[in-house]
């Protein structure tokens, strides 16, 4: 017995100074291996008489347990610590930058002009487009402009070199050609909003030749200035993103709505700030006003029977004045700087359930 | 359009404060645009009198005054030569801004002597031109008193903008009326008494027209005065024109300015010595010429009106008098012109002559014709006042045109298009006091007042109602909705250039947004100039030369743009646009496009070397990005090449659905286009022709494909191709794909290579396919099978071979 409790004490002492795996193969090799030394002993239970194996047998089995445990032990603790060494081979240092990825970023124009489509659109206006490029008739004639209006006059508007017939095309000074289009091919109740480019012979500090509009366009038999109003105010508010926003409307003249008004909003100016919807100064934002019965004669509608409303106004301008976006020539510069600082996360669309911007 | 507080309150008998006379203006439809206050500039300077007056110690020219003040007595040196004891000053306290030598005072030591404040000049406040001496005020004044009021520098200046529908707003006295009608006072605006002619006018006048053009000038009336006395107009009116920005000349052209913005009513007054023979309006000749009042030469055509004597063109009609034949100091004896000058031919001989008058300015707008002869009366009447004379009789050439205007009012307009409820009582109470006559049949007759051309129909009236009601009483009203929650409003283009712009956003791009038009140089790069003219896409009158046509392309504005970047030391940048591009004039050549452009420069980043992917695939990546976004079925894309003659000819192509189907093009442009464009390179780019890729509607059935997924292992396996170096890798990649439809997920192409092991003028390409089994485990003799028909289609189809 004392033997036995020797080899245990030998065997234990040679696995608690095994440094590897493979010195601890060798000992379970040694130990517990077909020929090891604690499988021979175990060999012997065979010969034993049933008195000396009863006694013999679960001493050999204790042993050749806690051997084989201890080595499992000792391997796992082993691993433990070649996984602690190679670990601490492989520190990088974190603090390094990661690989810088260009971050793009949506035009404020883009931006602006899908919130107004989120606002109107859950108003019920369809989004109506058109050409660029028109004539006479759809930009002055059919709105009710004066054969000799200034507007017609190279000063103001961008013509194309005369056709052999002499007409010559335009570039579209509003997006209003688009509203006769559609009275002129769909059937009332209209109500569209109609973004787009438009073109006006200016250029200066606050004028482009090139900027960016949307109309609105109302027609049924029983919309009047009470609903252009709570139309305008709602967007206000909406686009705004105020509690309340103050209006006013006046008088104006513009030839194609009659009676006719600019609507002003209220707002305070803090440093280089503009706060709407405080403050007792006002500014105007947009045009508009109840559509010209001639507008609509020459839509071929029966001013009798329908009415509508109309207005419009710059998308620039309203991001310049909810944004704080000092030059309106920026917008046209493609200047990547300006883009960066002034343009928007392609992941923040707009949306009136998590609100219009961030 | 101006005016002062002073000379409105000559026409509307009012208390109204100059605050509400403001607001009434602009609720009316008078938009205010400033109020020039002098008294308020003024706010600082008060009265204050010399008490004492003594030489300065030490300096000749100086004097050491004591003067009461609202402050107290108070030290002041000055050195005017008027500043003496007893007179009643401008004082100007320590603290106080002077504009007119724009400085804010501070306690001064003027050679050794304190002095506190400062006693004016009406130069230092802006008030004139005079700095002789300090500002006397009246002895009336008392110590404290506002300076301004002593010197009559207490009248508001007005300044409102006039829509051109309102041409009776370019007198004080139409405004008048506009309050008074909205409850603001009293209108004044007494008819002009007739003055009694003493002898028949020896200056005949006469109207010279070919029938067609008899509306150019239906009305020529004029009045000879005898024996007058020009000189300075009154002091009043010389206020009042200084006031709004006119400088006074002699009593007979400014009652001619008096009566332009008194009653918008604009005349001329000719020095009758300096006429020759009769006087007459007739049309232009080519080849006549003429000096006009502001001292320049004027071309005359056939289109113009003129006023001529036997001699020359004296004047454009409506427009400008001449320099020769006006009056001076001299002038003894004039003759007044007052006439109807029809506003489009005004208008268009204003453009053409630059000149910009009030006298066109009201006749382009329109004039009241009832108005002829009693400004006429008027103006006779001011000379005589002024400058004494006789007046002969009226000389009258054609006839007054008539204006008879009725519109049907049914008085239920302004609730259908305003939805104001206005009771038909204050309807007529308000178009009365505009002027309008009102006769209450039904629907009303209403007759419009000749001073009011732009009254059409009964919309109009509406809005005359309206404006005087006020557009604050409008009710506000929402737009009933057809549904509880509303259906999609964007058209799937629309929607496809928003998924497009964040495709390429998401991918590193910022979006730029430049000018449709080009710089036609450019634009030829990339369609030939006689194809952009064919297509009508020159502009007649472009803002500057280098934007001269409609981009035929987007790539020219952003290649320019990217190269404005670089030069600001940006060389790493991407740009792209979603807008139109131009194919014709016509609106079909409107075309929807989505183009970016991109320079790259070599990435330095720590955890590489300065590898730089190929920027073509960069451009490539774009595109597809964009177009899978737009819903173009990418995985049908075949891949053309090379692309259009602006790109690179061995580094370009085209992403189509078939021949004649291109979606976009990509690659490196062309070298010589950026040479053209003095842009630096190498400049990768894509344009995508939105309008070509099929409409994607949304799917009507939401319910989606059941998932096919194998819970079988894929199997992988390489394979190395050596094939002519031409062949298209996507021909390669297709045909082993063909190799068994059903069974291959998926084909990855790992490697290209040519050099040594490789023969000249071949390449290898190695592809790894996915074979994905579907009911059990495919047995080496399956794969086996596969591989051989793979190898079997690569070959027939490109000609290429297993690589051992």
């Amino acid at each position: 017995m004392s033997d036995l409790k020797s080899l245990e004490t030998d065997l234990m002492a040679k696995i608690d100074a095994a440094g590897d795996g493979g010195a601890l193969e060798d000992i379970r090799v040694h130990a517990l291996g077909k020929k090891g030394v604690v499988s021979e002993r175990m060999k012997t239970l065979g010969k034993m008489s049933p008195e000396e194996r009863k006694e013999m047998g679960p001493v050999l089995n204790g042993l050749k347990t806690r051997i084989g445990e201890a080595i499992e032990a000792k391997k796992s603790a082993l691993e433990e610590a070649a996984l602690d060494a190679r670990l601490a081979t492989e520190k990088v240092d974190v603090t390094l930058p990661v690989r810088p990825e260009a971050k793009g970023k949506i035009h404020p124009v883009s931006q602006v002009t899908e919130e107004i489509v989120a606002i109107f659109s859950a108003m019920g206006f369809d989004v109506a487009e058109g050409p660029d490029i028109e004539d006479d008739f759809y930009n002055f004639t059919a709105l009710n402009f004066p054969e000799d209006h200034p507007a017609r006059d190279m000063h103001d508007t961008f013509f194309f070199e005369p056709k052999e017939d002499g007409s010559r095309r335009l570039l579209r000074t509003h997006t209003s050609p688009v509203q006769i289009r559609t009275m002129m091919s769909e059937k009332p109740p209209i109500r569209i909003i109609i973004p787009g480019r438009v073109y006006r012979c200016d250029s200066d500090q606050t004028h482009t030749p090139v900027f960016h509009q949307v109309e609105g366009l109302v027609i049924d038999r029983e919309s009047h200035m009470g609903h252009l109003k709570g139309t305008l105010e709602a967007f206000a508010k909406t686009y705004f993103e105020v509690d309340s926003v103050k209006t006013r409307f006046r008088p104006h003249f513009f030839p194609f709505t009659e009676p006719s008004a600019e609507m002003d909003i209220g707002y305070e100016r803090v440093g280089n700030e503009i706060r709407i919807g405080q403050g007792d100064d006002w500014m105007e934002i947009l045009g508009c006003g109840m559509v010209h019965p001639n507008v609509l004669k020459n839509c071929g509608l029966d001013p009798d029977e329908y009415q509508g409303f109309a207005w419009g106004m710059g998308v620039d301008r309203l991001a310049m004045l909810k944004y704080g976006i000092p030059d309106l020539r920026d917008f046209f510069a493609a200047d990547a700087r300006w883009l960066e600082h002034y343009g928007f996360d392609p992941l923040d669309q707009p949306n009136l359930a998590v609100g219009l911007s961030r | 359009m101006k005016f002062t507080l002073s000379w409105l309150k000559e026409h509307l008998e009012t208390d109204a404060s100059l605050d509400e006379i403001v607001e009434t203006m602009i609720a009316v439809g008078l938009e205010v645009e400033s109020i020039d206050n002098p008294a308020d500039r003024l706010a600082a300077f008060t009265i204050g009198e010399v008490l004492e007056a003594e030489k300065h110690p030490d300096a000749d020219k100086l004097k050491l005054c004591k003067v009461a003040t609202k402050d107290g007595e108070m030290q002041i040196v000055c050195g005017a030569p008027n500043a003496r004891k007893g007179i009643m000053i401008a004082y100007a306290p320590v603290g106080a801004y002077v504009p007119g030598i724009d400085l804010t005072l501070k306690k001064a030591k003027i050679r050794g002597v304190e002095s506190f404040g400062m006693m004016c000049s009406a130069r230092e406040m802006e008030l004139g031109d005079d700095h002789d001496g300090i500002i006397e005020a009246p002895a009336e004044a008392k110590v404290g008193d506002p300076v301004a009021h002593w010197l009559g520098a207490d009248d508001p200046v007005i300044d409102f903008e006039v829509t051109p529908n309102r041409p009776d707003t370019n007198g004080v006295d139409g405004v008048a009326r506009d309050l008074a009608a909205a409850g603001l006072g009293k209108l004044i605006a007494p008819a002009p008494k007739a003055v009694k002619g003493a002898f028949e006018s020896p200056q005949k006048i006469a109207l010279h027209f070919p029938k067609d053009a008899e509306d150019a000038c239906p009305c020529f009336a004029g009045r000879y005065v005898k024996g007058v006395k020009n000189g300075p107009s009154p002091e009043w009116l010389q206020k009042r024109l200084r006031a709004i920005g006119l400088r006074p000349i002699n009593a007979l052209v400014d009652i001619t300015n008096y009566m332009s913005y008194d009653r918008a009513r604009p005349l001329h007054v000719y020095d009758a010595d300096k006429l020759k023979g009769e006087i007459h309006a007739r049309l232009g000749r080519k080849d006549e010429r003429f000096l006009a009042l502001d001292g320049k030469t004027y071309d005359v055509d056939e289109t113009m009106t003129v006023i001529a004597d036997d001699n020359a063109v004296l004047g454009f009609g409506g427009v400008m008098g001449g320099e020769d034949t006006g009056s001076t100091e001299e002038t003894v004896n004039v003759f007044i012109e007052c006439a109807y000058f029809d506003p489009r031919r005004t208008a268009k001989t204003g453009r053409a002559t630059g000149i910009n008058s009030d006298a066109r300015y009201r006749f382009e707008r329109g004039v009241d014709p009832n108005f002829i002869l009693p400004g006429l009366e008027m103006a006779t009447r001011l000379v005589l006042d002024f400058c004494g004379g006789t007046p002969s009789e009226i000389e009258l050439a054609g006839a007054i045109p008539a204006f008879e205007k009725t519109v049907l009012y049914p008085t239920t307009e302004v609730l259908r298009l305003t939805g104001m409820d206005v009771k038909p009582e204050g309807q007529e109470r308000i178009l009365s006091a505009l002027g309008f006559d009102v006769r209450k049949s039904d629907p009303w007759q209403v007759d419009v007042p000749s001073w009011r051309p732009d009254i059409e129909g009964k919309a109009d009236l509406v809005e005359e109602v309206a404006r005087i009601v006020g557009y604050d009483h409008l009710p506000t009203a929402t737009l009933p909705l057809a549904n509880a929650v509303e259906a999609p409003k964007l058209t799937p283009a629309q929607e496809r250039r928003g998924r497009v712009r964040r495709a390429l956003a998401a991918r590193g791009s910022l979006e730029a947004v430049t000018w449709s038009f080009t710089d036609e140089r450019h634009a030829a790069l990339f369609r030939s100039s006689n194809e952009l003219k064919a297509a009508g896409l020159y502009l007649a009158n472009p803002i500057a030369s280098d934007l001269g046509v409609m981009r035929p392309s987007i790539l020219p504005n952003l290649i320019a743009a990217l190269q404005r970047n670089a030069d600001r030391g940006r060389a790493d940048l991407a740009l792209f646009e979603v807008a139109p591009a131009y194919e014709s004039d016509q609106p079909e050549g409107h075309k929807d496009a989505a183009a970016g452009a991109r320079r790259i420069a070599p990435a330095r980043h720590w955890s590489t070397a300065s590898h730089t992917e190929d920027g073509v695939f960069f451009a490539k990546a774009d595109a597809l990005a964009a177009l899978e976004a737009a819903g173009a079925p990418v995985a049908s894309l075949q891949t053309a090449s090379p692309g259009p003659d602006y790109f690179h000819p061995g580094r370009s192509g085209y992403l189509q659905l078939g021949p004649g189907k291109r979606l976009a093009a990509f690659g490196e442009i062309h070298p010589r286009v950026l040479k053209a464009m003095d842009a630096d390179g190498p400049v990768y780019g894509f344009e995508i022709a939105l309008d070509a890729i099929p409409a994607g509607r949304r799917k009507a059935v939401k319910t989606r494909a059941a998932l096919d997924a194998s819970d079988l292992l894929p199997v992988k396996r390489d394979f190395a191709f050596v094939c002519d170096a031409d062949v298209a890798a996507e021909a390669l990649i297709r045909a082993v794909r063909a190799g068994d439809k059903a069974l291959i997920a998926d084909v990855t192409l790992f490697d290209v290579y040519q050099g040594e092991g490789v023969p000249d003028g071949k390449k290898s390409l190695a592809v790894e396919v996915t074979l994905q089994p579907r009911e059990k485990t495919l047995t080496d003799e399956e794969i086996e099978t596969v591989s051989k028909r793979i190898i079997a289609q690569a070959e027939k189809t490109t000609g290429a071979q297993l690589r051992h």
